[in-house]
C-alpha cells in the first residue's frame, strides 16, 4: 500500500475495550477508521477477571444490555481476609442490582471482545485480524503517520494512529514513545476458567436467574506478596485468579501455576469449585504502577489508551472502564479537532488529557497516587493484619470458658506485640493518606 | 495438585513450528551471570527451565504475557515478540 492509495482518518491499533471504543465512537462519527488487531478474532489475545462496569460502556453504546453477551449481573460482592485455614470477611448483597439496569456484570472476553468488535464493524470501521502493526511511520519533522504491519509493502497512513495494544504496548516502547514496564510498577494476574453446571453456581452462591457474586480476596493466598485473588460467577463457570507484583514476584520462588493451585485448594475456596472442569488457563500482566507511572499520554500524532496507557486503578480492580473512558475520549478529542479543522499535533491534542482529567480516569489515578508505594513500603498491610484479624476472630468465636474480658485483652496484646501501639496508629494514618 | 502442563493442555493454540516467538540474546549470561533467575519462577507457563547449569526456554505454551521480559530488567537479556499474527494462544475465554 502507498500513500496514494489509501489514508485513513485515524488506525487504531488492537481490538480491546480501549481500542473498540475509540474505533467505533470514531466510525459512529463518520470518520474513516482502520483497526488492526493481531490475534485471529477479537479477543483471542485479550484476558481480563472480568467484571463489566455498566457505566462506561452505556456512555459508548447506550443500549449495549439488548445484545451484549453478559454472562451474571453483580448483586453481592465479598471481600475476604484470609488466613491459610480462615477468612474474615463482609458481604454487601443488595436486591437493588437487580432493578435494571444493572451496574456490573461478569463476562467472559473473548465473547464480550467479539461482541464489541461486531459493533465496530456495524459502525462503518474496517477491522483487520491476524495483522501485526511493527512500527509507526513518521515523517521528516518526527510526526506520526501511519503504521506498519508485518506484510509486504505493510505501509498505511493515517492522520492521526491511537495506541491500544495493551499492556506491553511493543510498538510504543519500540518507538520510544514510553519506556518498557517495570517489575514494580505491573502485577501478573494468572487465571482458570473452571466450569460447573449453571444449577450448581446458583446452588453454591445462593443465586437465581442471572444474579452473580464477586469475591475479592487478600491475605495469606499472596504468601507476603503484594497481591489480590479473587472468584467471579459466570453463567455456567467460575472465573478464578490471584495476581501479586512482579517485584515481589521474582524475589521468591513459588511460582504463579503453584499460587493458583494453592488457591484453589483453601478450604475456604475449594468447596466452591468441587467438580469443577478447568478449560482454560490464562495470564495477563496488569499495570499498577498508577498515576506516577503514567508516561507521555500523547504526542505528534499519536496517543495512548487503555493498559498500553496504564489506565488500571489496583485499589478497586478496575481496567477496562477506564480502558473504554479513555479510548472514548480519545476519540472525541479526534472529533472535536476535526470539527474545527485542526491537525494532530501535539499541541492540540493535548486537549485529550484535558478530557481525561476531568474524567474518572486521571482523577481517580490521582486520588490514590500514593498507593502503590504505600503497600510496597508497609508489608503490614498484607501479612500482619490479615494474620491478626484472623487470629482475632478465631480467639472471639471460640467459645471454651474464656472471659470476654480478657479475650478482648488477649486480642489487643497480639496486636501490640506484633505492631507498637504508635506503629498502629502511623499505619491508620498511612493508609488514610494514600487514599487521601 | 493441578501440573502446570495439565493447565496448559486445555487451552488452544496455533503453533509456529521452529519458529519462536521469544529468544534469549546470550545464553551464557543466563547460565553464569544471571543471579535470579527470575523467568523460571514467574513464567505462568513454564517455559523457562534451568538445569544442569543451562537454561531453556521452550515457547509452546507460552500465554503472550511479557513476564520473562520484564522480569529480566537486571540483563535485559531477553529478545521478545509477538508470535507470527495469527499464531500463538487463542483464548476461547480469556
Ligand atoms: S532473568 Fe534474564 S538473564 Fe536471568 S535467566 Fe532469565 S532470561 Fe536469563
Ligand atoms: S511471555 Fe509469559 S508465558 Fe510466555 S514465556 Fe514469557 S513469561 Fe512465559
Amino acid at each position: 500500500m502507498t500513500q496514494n492509495i489509501e489514508k485513513f482518518d485515524v488506525i487504531v491499533v488492537g481490538a480491546g475495550p480501549a481500542g473498540n471504543a475509540a474505533a467505533y465512537t470514531l466510525a459512529k462519527a463518520g470518520k474513516k477508521v482502520l483497526q488492526l488487531e493481531r490475534g485471529e478474532y477479537p479477543g483471542s489475545k485479550n484476558v481480563q477477571g472480568a467484571i463489566l462496569y455498566a457505566d462506561a460502556l452505556e456512555k459508548i453504546i447506550p443500549d449495549f444490555r439488548d445484545s451484549a453477551p453478559l454472562e451474571r449481573t453483580v448483586i453481592e460482592q465479598r471481600m475476604w481476609v484470609m488466613e491459610d485455614e480462615s477468612y474474615v470477611g463482609t458481604t454487601f448483597r443488595s436486591d437493588r442490582f437487580n432493578q435494571m439496569p444493572g451496574n456490573r456484570y461478569t463476562i467472559i472476553r473473548a465473547r464480550f471482545d467479539k461482541w464489541f468488535s461486531e459493533q465496530v464493524q456495524k459502525a462503518g470501521a474496517l477491522v483487520i485480524c491476524e495483522m501485526t502493526v511493527i512500527a509507526l511511520l513518521r515523517d521528516a519533522a518526527g510526526k506520526v503517520i501511519g503504521v506498519e504491519v508485518d506484510r509486504e509493502d505493510g505501509k498505511i497512513y493515517a492522520d492521526t494512529v491511537i495506541l491500544a495494544d495493551g499492556v506491553n504496548s511493543l510498538v510504543a516502547s519500540r518507538a520510544g514513545l514510553r519506556d518498557d514496564i517495570k517489575p514494580a510498577a505491573v502485577a501478573l494476574a494468572v487465571k482458570e476458567t473452571i466450569f460447573l453446571p449453571k444449577e450448581t453456581v446458583e446452588a453454591r452462591f445462593n443465586l437465581k436467574g442471572s444474579e452473580g457474586v464477586v469475591i475479592e480476596m487478600l491475605g495469606s493466598i499472596s504468601q507476603g506478596m503484594a497481591g489480590t485473588a479473587f472468584l467471579y460467577t459466570n453463567k455456567d463457570s467460575i472465573s478464578l485468579g490471584i495476581g501479586c507484583m512482579l517485584s515481589d514476584m521474582k524475589a521468591q520462588n513459588t511460582t504463579p501455576a503453584e499460587l493458583l493451585e494453592k488457591l484453589k485448594q483453601h478450604p475456604s475456596v475449594a468447596p466452591l469449585i468441587a467438580g469443577g472442569e478447568t478449560r482454560e488457563y490464562a495470564a495477563h500482566l496488569i499495570p499498577e504502577g498508577g498515576y506516577h507511572a503514567l508516561p507521555e499520554l500523547y504526542g505528534e500524532g499519536w496517543l495512548l489508551v487503555g493498559d498500553s496507557a496504564g489506565f488500571v486503578n489496583a485499589v478497586h480492580r478496575e481496567g477496562s472502564n477506564l480502558a473504554m473512558t479513555s479510548g472514548r475520549l480519545a476519540a472525541e478529542t479526534l472529533l472535536e479537532l476535526g470539527e474545527k479543522g485542526l491537525p494532530s499535533t501535539a499541541a492540540n491534542l493535548a486537549r485529550y488529557k484535558a478530557r481525561l482529567e476531568d474524567s474518572i480516569v486521571l482523577k481517580d489515578l490521582k486520588k490514590y497516587r500514593n498507593i502503590p508505594d504505600t503497600l510496597h513500603s508497609q508489608r503490614q498491610f498484607l501479612s500482619d493484619y490479615p494474620a491478626l484479624l484472623n487470629g482475632a476472630a478465631h480467639e472471639f468465636f471460640t467459645v471454651d470458658g474464656q472471659d470476654k474480658a480478657t479475650k478482648e485483652k488477649a486480642i489487643f496484646n497480639a496486636f501490640r506485640e506484633r505492631r507498637s501501639l504508635l506503629g498502629l496508629l502511623g499505619d491508620a494514618y498511612r493508609l488514610w493518606r494514600a487514599t487521601r | 495438585m493441578m501440573k502446570v502442563e495439565e493447565k496448559l493442555f486445555q487451552n488452544r493454540y496455533r503453533v509456529d513450528a521452529d519458529r519462536p516467538h521469544i529468544r534469549i540474546k546470550n545464553e551464557s549470561v543466563c547460565n553464569d551471570g544471571c543471579v535470579s533467575r527470575a523467568c523460571v519462577v514467574c513464567c505462568p507457563a513454564g517455559c523457562w527451565s534451568f538445569e544442569e547449569g543451562k537454561i531453556g526456554l521452550i515457547t509452546d505454551g507460552c500465554l503472550e504475557c511479557g513476564t520473562c521480559r520484564v522480569v529480566c530488567d537486571t540483563h535485559g537479556n531477553v529478545d521478545w515478540n509477538y508470535p507470527r499474527a495469527g499464531f500463538g494462544v487463542l483464548f476461547k475465554f480469556g
